[in-house]
């Protein structure tokens, strides 16, 4: 009698008050998770800001004062030389030349990636055949592979497509290695669609093309701009293909951002340097900030597989 | 054509048995020749071509003329390789413990139901937005002696303060560490805060009945109900360092002299700088080696575990 009367005030107690956590704001334990958090986003921020004012301070100030403080004098000179005057080798026109070359390599390497992505995956999920589980396990297990065991065999197949040092062969290297992350996140997506959805259309005669443009597509958008994002930054951040597979003139703004810092020649313009990188960095940060939680959404669905 | 030969193989099916199925699926066949292709010329075909170039003498060009394990010996004999793998262990064994440890607090922290956990998050996790170029020369700048961390503590008066990682070839690695795990922690963090979040809540209320307190419940009935997370962590960390190129090039150039090299800049350099072919394909042949090792626990859970299931 009392063993029971005991486990029904335990499951009482399990049950727990339903109400929202009482909140007391300076509670030992409070004080340590925020003065963790917060110590610890000093150290995530402090970069950013660093980048930030030493990019607004002219070259005397970097060399006088101290790189945390914020600039006395505002100054926008080191921009606009990093963006259009900077010299990496002979060419003295500045990181916009990386940046358009950056912008061109983009598109066409999202558009292309995620177009063969989406499709691999739809049929990935909806069509499979025999053998199909078998390559996408290989593809997925690729991803793993490093990329410079494929660096050099690659060079030969792009030579011989003639596409050796072109636009075009660092597109089709990005949409190489676009896929297995791509694939995985649109097979898995198209995979929670129900499937009473494709056999409908299956009995109303509707094939592979029909069913991907008219039911699928309309039903996925979050997807694609997930992917989109992934692509979009991963592109974007790409040092190593673009050193390898282009030459000088459209070498995309990571390369030419590390020519122009890493240079030997000539006075070191810190201010113009951290203009540069922020600059670069630029645009994977408005993407992030803008996309918030999909941003995240697309880094877990990368990283937890299945 | 291909629809004469379907209507043919439709009439004798009767008596013979169903032929070649080819044109089954014909559609979902077409559409996967993207995957398939990437999958066999370029995963297989050419991770496998290097391989077999690996064991040939190959200089200026791809040849193939056998030469046993010469370029394997010469690589291992090479001081400059021996420093790129023991930077890539004391980094990747570093980088991995604190990857771990950091990103799992700040997981732990942010999910104790508190305010602003978005703003928290997002500070955390931006750098991983970024290329490792861009993070790469933000630190070189903080981390220079002249103007950065260093003159700003001799400046508060403590002249003999020493912090100089980008030049000292003893601690330069974990100068390149500092970097990475700022760039690195903020997507373990994320990946462990989506773990905590799959744990039930009526967990806690058990061992708040027990009276075990927060610090204790994570260790011994946290940390062990997140292993599938803490497995994906750790095979993602690793195969992120063994790539590691772009941070150490942009940070240090592999300087000062050659005390920061790390194996994929080792390849890089012998397959387009100094045209040393073979000894390239060794190098990365033994990248993919250092990956397998990793990989073969985690193919083990994620293949072996479903077939219990």
């Amino acid at each position: 009698m009392t063993r029971v009367s005991h486990l029904t005030t335990a499951d009482a107690q399990l049950q727990g008050p339903k109400g929202p956590k009482p909140k007391r704001a300076f509670s030992g334990a409070n004080l340590f998770i925020y003065g963790t958090l917060i110590v610890m986003s000093l150290y995530y921020l402090l970069p950013l800001w660093v980048m930030i004012v030493t990019s607004l301070k002219d070259m005397a100030e970097v060399r006088m004062g101290n790189i945390f403080s914020p600039p006395a004098e505002i100054t926008f000179q080191p921009w606009v030389k990093a963006w259009s005057e900077a010299c990496t080798g002979i060419n003295c026109d500045g990181l916009s030349r990386g940046f358009w070359n950056s912008v061109r390599i983009l598109i066409p390497s999202v558009l292309l990636s995620i177009t063969v992505a989406s499709v691999s995956g739809y049929g990935l999920s909806m069509w499979k055949f025999k053998g199909s589980e078998v390559f996408f396990n290989i593809l997925l297990l690729g991803a793993f592979i490093p990329y410079q065991i494929m660096l050099y065999p690659i060079v030969i197949i792009l030579r011989e497509l003639g596409l050796m040092g072109s636009l075009g062969g660092l597109v089709l290297v990005h949409m190489i290695f676009g896929m297995p992350i791509n694939t995985l996140l649109f097979r898995n997506y198209f995979s929670s669609i129900p499937q009473e959805l494709f056999k409908a259309a299956r009995v109303d005669g509707a094939g592979f093309w029909a069913i991907f443009f008219k039911i699928m597509l309309p039903m996925s958008l979050p997807i694609f701009v997930v992917s989109m994002i992934i692509q979009v930054t991963g592109i974007w951040n790409d040092f190593l293909f673009g050193v390898v597979y282009t030459k000088p003139a459209i070498y995309p703004m990571t390369v030419q951002l590390n020519n122009i810092v890493n240079s030997v020649q000539g006075v070191k313009e810190y201010n113009v340097n951290m203009a540069a990188t922020l600059l670069t960095g630029l645009v994977p940060l408005v993407i992030y900030f803008i996309s918030g939680k999909l941003f995240v959404r697309g880094i877990a669905a990368g990283a937890v597989k299945g | 054509m291909a629809v004469t030969d379907h209507g043919v193989d439709h009439a004798r099916r009767e008596y013979a048995k169903p032929p070649i199925k080819i044109f089954k699926n014909l559609s979902s066949k077409i559409a996967a020749i993207p995957m398939i292709l990437t999958a066999t010329v370029i995963f297989i075909g050419c991770s496998g071509w290097t391989i077999v170039h690996s064991f040939t003498n190959s200089k200026l060009l791809p040849k193939l003329d056998f030469v046993g394990f010469d370029q394997y010996e010469r690589l291992w004999s090479s001081r400059r390789w021996l420093i790129s793998v023991e930077n890539l262990f004391i980094y990747g064994l570093c980088s991995l413990v604190f990857t771990l440890v950091i990103g799992f607090l700040l997981a732990a922290l942010l999910d104790r139901k508190i305010r602003f956990e978005n703003t928290f998050r997002t500070i955390f996790l931006y750098p991983f937005a970024l290329s490792f170029v861009v993070t790469g020369l933000v630190w070189q700048w903080i981390l220079n002696p002249e103007f950065g961390v260093q003159s700003i503590v001799r400046g508060l008066g403590w002249e003999s303060f020493t912090f100089d990682p980008l030049y000292n070839s003893d601690i330069v690695i974990y100068g390149i560490l500092i970097a990475g795990l700022w760039q690195g922690t903020g997507l373990i963090m994320c990946i462990m805060l989506a773990g905590l979040r799959g744990i039930d809540e009526d967990i806690w209320k058990a061992t708040k009945v027990d009276g075990i307190g927060t610090v204790k419940t994570y260790l011994v009935v946290i940390i062990p109900m997140m292993k599938p997370v803490f497995v994906t962590a750790l095979v993602l960390i690793a195969s992120g360092i063994v790539k590691v190129y772009d941070l150490v090039v942009a940070q240090t150039s592999g300087g000062p002299g050659i005390s920061s090299e790390v194996p994929a800049k080792y390849v890089y350099d012998t397959l387009f700088g100094r045209q040393n072919l073979g000894q390239g394909f060794a190098a990365s042949t033994m990248m993919l080696v250092m990956v397998v090792i990793i990989l073969i626990p985690y193919v083990y859970l994620q293949f072996g575990g479903k077939k219990d299931q």
